[in-house]
């Protein structure tokens, strides 16, 4: 059963300096609030997984706490560049970062490889392409049935899956719903898992599209409101898209950064 | 303001790219230029196009022009929202969908499509975001319409990434590296349109936009560009077409740069 705990007591006991964490939610659901309790608990020589590493990614690599970063789009949506990472993998600052870069197609069936207890996924991809060689996670194999040469991704295991969702009732059951990602996965693909909520309610009455994640696949939920802020929360509030548009000019120098980053995040206010 | 007379280029071009959609066609929307193209074709001639964003949201239907591609409108107005493994592993790997509307930082003669790294992956000049969707989307829609700035930068001889396979090194490739659909069938920059010759691969310029000159076209091309023996001209674009152009950009939703 998942145990109920406040968000900073999640973080200091589910996540060590070097492991893997995937942060989970595709635009929507962004687990926020975690990753900056991870920055303010400062975590180290992280592994962070996540398909499309926006604001969350950009503040972790900027202040120091991930050596590699596992994903598949690392942009600021629609706006641009993300600068701290781009600063990163360019200049090595604040410390080098190395990359293990995939297609959302790959990475995600690294997670659904993950989630199904196997050691790798099949799919049609990479081939003719540059990813194909500079990642070890992608290797060819035959199909044994037809000849068709295919492309297997390993499966990614992290040592911690983090997501963002709606509710929980009392129990630790987990409900999401609008856009979900890959964030199923995951939590399955995880070897511990920390789901935030918005609110903890006494009964989960059904959403259209909803995915219920029952409390005894879940180590640990954390009520966290507006835990998800720039991104949104569909039926709480909307994507603060002014905010991804500001954060290309707080991001783009280093000192503007760690001074946004040092009032907002590590004095707890934002 | 309305006037077919005055048209920036960029308004030739997203007008241009709109008017390659058809009704009822099922479209994987990339973010930038061509979602900007596909919101203005279901504004105009095509308001039954199936708009399919990569967060999942298919028939999505939005107000106006979203700023990423999982914006809460997207979500709203979709006809369903699927998981991110059933978009590419139950929808687009398949084949199932009709038209792939990519846009890309640099392109070449085969239309293969670069939007990864400038300077070497192991030590990049310039980072580019990635792959995200783009490769298999590239492979398996049936047809791929891809647009683009038309530049010396943006058109090169040789890209220094792959992201995203066009025809490969030409004739062939494509069904060596067993990728499904049919590839890039048309590329509309703000210059003009180009189409992959059906022998060779390599990308003939079709149609040049009204008030551009042929020496602009061919100085924003870094290889030795190909150009039709009958060169046609883009129609201009209609009182209409500039009206729902103008009055979607005036609906806000992307930043003023883009």
């Amino acid at each position: 059963m998942a145990a109920i705990i406040p968000l900073s007591e999640a973080i200091e006991s589910l996540l060590n300096n070097g492991d893997t964490v995937a942060l989970e939610g595709f635009t929507h659901l962004i687990p926020m609030s975690a990753g900056h309790e991870i920055i303010r608990q400062h975590k180290s020589d992280l592994t962070v997984v996540r398909l499309t590493p926006d604001l969350i990614s950009d503040q972790l690599i900027g202040m120091g706490c991930v050596s590699k970063l596992v994903f598949s789009w690392g942009g600021n949506p629609g706006v641009g560049s993300l600068h701290r990472f781009r600063d990163a993998v360019e200049h090595g600052w604040p410390k080098p970062l190395e990359i293990d870069e995939h297609s959302h197609a790959g990475l995600t069936n690294r997670f659904v490889a993950g989630a199904s207890g196997l050691p790798f996924a099949v799919m049609r991809g990479y081939r003719g392409t540059g990813l194909d060689g500079v990642t070890p996670t992608v290797l060819p194999i035959t199909c044994p049935f037809t000849g068709e040469e295919l492309r297997a991704v390993a499966a990614v295991n992290p040592d911690l899956s983090v997501i963002h969702a709606q509710r929980a009732d009392r129990k630790g059951n987990v409900q999401l719903w609008g856009i979900v990602g890959i964030q199923k996965e995951a939590v399955l693909a995880g070897r511990r898992s920390l789901v935030t909520v918005e609110e903890i309610v006494d009964e989960l009455d059904p959403r259209p599209g909803e995915v219920v994640l029952p409390t005894w696949l879940i180590t640990a939920v954390a009520l966290s409101p507006r835990g998800s802020h720039p991104s949104y929360a569909a039926g709480y509030y909307q994507r603060d898209n002014d905010f991804y548009i500001a954060w290309d000019a707080i991001s783009r120098d280093r000192e503007t950064f760690l001074d946004w980053m040092s009032a907002n995040v590590l004095d707890g206010t934002f | 303001m309305g006037s077919t007379d005055s048209f920036t280029s960029d308004e030739m071009m997203s007008i241009a790219a709109a008017r390659q959609l058809s009704n009822n066609q099922v479209c994987f929307i990339g973010i930038g230029l061509p979602s900007k193209a596909a919101n203005l074709a279901r504004r105009l001639h095509a308001p039954d196009l199936v708009m399919i964003y990569e967060s999942g949201t298919l028939g999505a239907k939005p107000s106006r022009l979203p700023l990423s591609i999982g914006d809460g409108d997207l979500a709203e107005t979709a006809d369903t929202i699927v998981s991110v493994p059933e978009i590419f592993n139950y929808l687009l790997q398949p084949g199932r969908i009709d038209v792939g509307f990519l846009g890309a930082a640099q392109i070449d003669r085969h239309a293969n499509l670069n939007s990864t790294v400038i300077g070497t992956h192991r030590n990049p000049v310039v980072r580019l975001p990635g792959a995200g969707g783009a490769p298999e989307i590239a492979g398996a829609c049936k047809k791929v319409i891809v647009m683009l700035r038309q530049s010396p930068r943006s058109f090169l001889n040789e890209l220094p990434f792959v992201t995203s396979v066009g025809f490969g090194s030409g004739p062939g490739d494509r069904e060596k590296y067993g990728l499904k659909g049919a590839g890039p069938v048309m590329v509309i920059t703000d210059l003009g349109m180009l189409e992959p010759d059906p022998k060779t691969k390599e990308l003939v310029f079709t149609h040049i936009h009204p008030n551009i000159e042929i020496e602009k076209v061919i100085e924003s091309t870094g290889w030795n560009l190909r150009i039709a023996d009958h060169l046609e001209v883009t129609e201009p674009p209609t009182e209409e077409e500039l009206e729902a152009i103008r009055s979607l950009v005036a609906a806000g939703g992307l930043p003023l740069v883009r």
